[in-house]
């Protein structure tokens, strides 16, 4: 056996989630993931994953990074220092949006929530926080708005799946929502309260089910946790790691950053090119070399579907005949379709959905095809 | 299923149990729990030579591939169909029904005891 992860050679910087020593009770397997100590499973990550998409599942999601952008000018600034026009937003709603560099390339991909007019949250991957800060800090010079990175303040823990609702209705000391969840849409936020901690709820997710995103100062983050949890067992809540995190984000055919966006990547080439808002006005960190785009004949992001149960994973390349023509980024067997899924780059000309590939998996090629995204989509 | 007292390790996170000149093979609960659901294992064939330390097959689960070394070399004598057929049984018994194969060898390498391989995965 090799690829045993060694537990015991993490760095002495690493940081531990506020809700740290519940996962340990509750016999989690742990991971490093950005710099962080965070649960990768806590018994079975098909049986978490399978939860997820049939009832619930509660993940800790800490690590991601809460950046405040308050001010006259918070809209026109995130115009500019973002790829969408988060200035078109209504109160209350959330945006997925990108953070480019210059050349066009993806700093990170972030939720911006807009919680006033003048006040918006961006929340970015923990492997980006200061990435992400620091852009968003030296683009605001100019504008009227001040930029505060207030992850260390934050707890955020995520309710995911089809009983996800009525867990958080049914949530002891849950109170005083702006909006009721059930007129609460998909991709809006509400404010509410937990025994008076004021929170932030947003209707958003990374599963690919519906579900909930609860913002909460660290220091109530515990029985916050506890509160669900006793709500929500009853309803076949479980708590659910980064293990099926991936894979039920991989199916839903949710990016990864690192994975299918990094800093030398268009957004066009990964089919986020909606997500740039070129016919905002003004100028916008990125636009020019976007507007020029990328060379003819990148590679694209597509979805390939295998029989059998051996999967491509990360960095497996991808064959037309005897011709290289890609690299997968992502790649697992589905737990929910049962058959191998993966992303993949590949060259343009071999990107259309029903194209025959191979996939060379540790020296045997496995049949492929290019299918469109998402695998899995849920049931409106 | 044996005790782990009388069973003997490898670095490679490995057991193997030697009755005369047959050594069954398998990972230990370590290497599985680590590994995660275990969804599919490739396992060598009957008759097929395998020499110690080489790669003879493979244990996937969602988040990672595994290589199976032959601890020891010889001639696989029996690879667990039961496995194929039901990966998780790795998980659910990595020390019974969760065996991958038995090996005939006719020398035995020098391998760890139950307390080395403690040690060694800091169990």
């Amino acid at each position: 056996m090799t690829d045993v992860p060694n537990s015991a050679d993490s760095p002495t910087a690493v940081k531990y989630s506020p809700l740290h020593s519940i996962h340990e009770q509750l016999g989690a397997t742990f991971t490093d993931f950005a710099g962080w100590m965070m649960p990768v499973r806590y018994t079975s990550d098909l049986a978490e994953h399978h939860a997820v998409r049939t009832t619930a599942g509660i993940f800790d999601i800490s690590h991601m990074a809460e950046i405040h952008v308050r001010g006259a000018d918070a809209g026109a600034f995130l115009d500019f220092a973002l790829a969408g026009k988060l200035s078109g937003i209504a109160l209350a709603q959330a945006k997925y949006s990108l953070l480019l560099n210059e050349a066009g390339g993806i700093i990170d991909d972030l939720v911006t929530y807009r919680l006033a007019d003048d006040h918006f949250l961006v929340v970015a991957n923990a492997g980006n926080r200061f990435a992400a800060a620091n852009a968003l800090m030296e683009r605001a010079a100019g504008f009227d708005v001040a930029v505060t990175d207030e992850s260390d303040d934050y707890a955020l823990i995520a309710v995911q799946g089809p009983v996800s609702r009525a867990i958080l209705e049914a949530t002891a000391g849950l109170t005083d929502f702006a909006t009721p969840l059930d007129e609460l849409k998909y991709y809006r936020e509400t404010a509410a309260t937990f025994h008076g901690t004021d929170l932030i709820i947003g209707r958003t997710g990374y599963t690919g089910e519906d579900g909930f995103e609860l913002y909460i100062h660290v220091d109530a983050a515990a029985a916050l946790w506890a509160a669900l949890t006793v709500a929500g067992e009853p309803l076949g809540l479980v708590p659910a790691g980064l293990a099926c995190r991936d894979t039920l984000r991989l199916e839903a055919g949710m990016p990864l950053y690192g994975h299918e966006l990094n800093l030398t990547t268009f957004p066009v080439q990964a089919g986020l090119g909606r997500v740039v808002a070129l016919s905002k006005e003004g100028d916008f960190v990125g636009r020019s070399a976007i507007e020029s785009g990328p060379d003819a004949g990148a590679r694209v992001l597509v979805g390939l579907a295998a029989e059998g149960r051996r999967a491509g994973r990360a960095d497996y390349l991808i064959f037309n005949g005897d011709t290289e023509v890609g690299v997968i980024t992502s790649g697992a067997l589905s737990p929910t379709l049962g058959h191998p899924i993966a992303m993949a780059y590949v060259d343009d000309d071999v990107s259309e959905v029903g194209t025959e590939l191979h996939i060379d998996v540790r020296g045997s090629r496995i049949a492929a095809s290019v299918v469109s995204l998402p695998f899995y989509k849920r049931e409106a | 299923m044996a005790e782990k007292s009388q069973l003997q390790y490898t670095a490679e996170h490995e057991w193997v149990l030697v009755e005369g000149n047959i050594a069954t093979v398998g990972i230990t609960d370590f290497a599985a729990g680590k590994l995660g659901d275990i969804v599919f294992v490739d396992l060598p064939k009957v008759g097929d030579t395998v020499a110690e330390g080489k790669i003879v097959g493979e244990i996937e689960s969602t988040k990672s591939v595994g290589e199976l070394f032959a601890p020891v070399a010889g001639t696989i004598v029996e690879a667990n169909d039961a496995v194929s057929d039901s990966p998780e049984l790795v998980n659910s018994d990595p020390f019974g029904a969760g065996w991958l194969v038995k090996i005939e060898f006719t020398e035995l390498p020098s391998m760890l005891s139950l307390d080395e391989y403690t040690a060694l995965s800091g169990e």
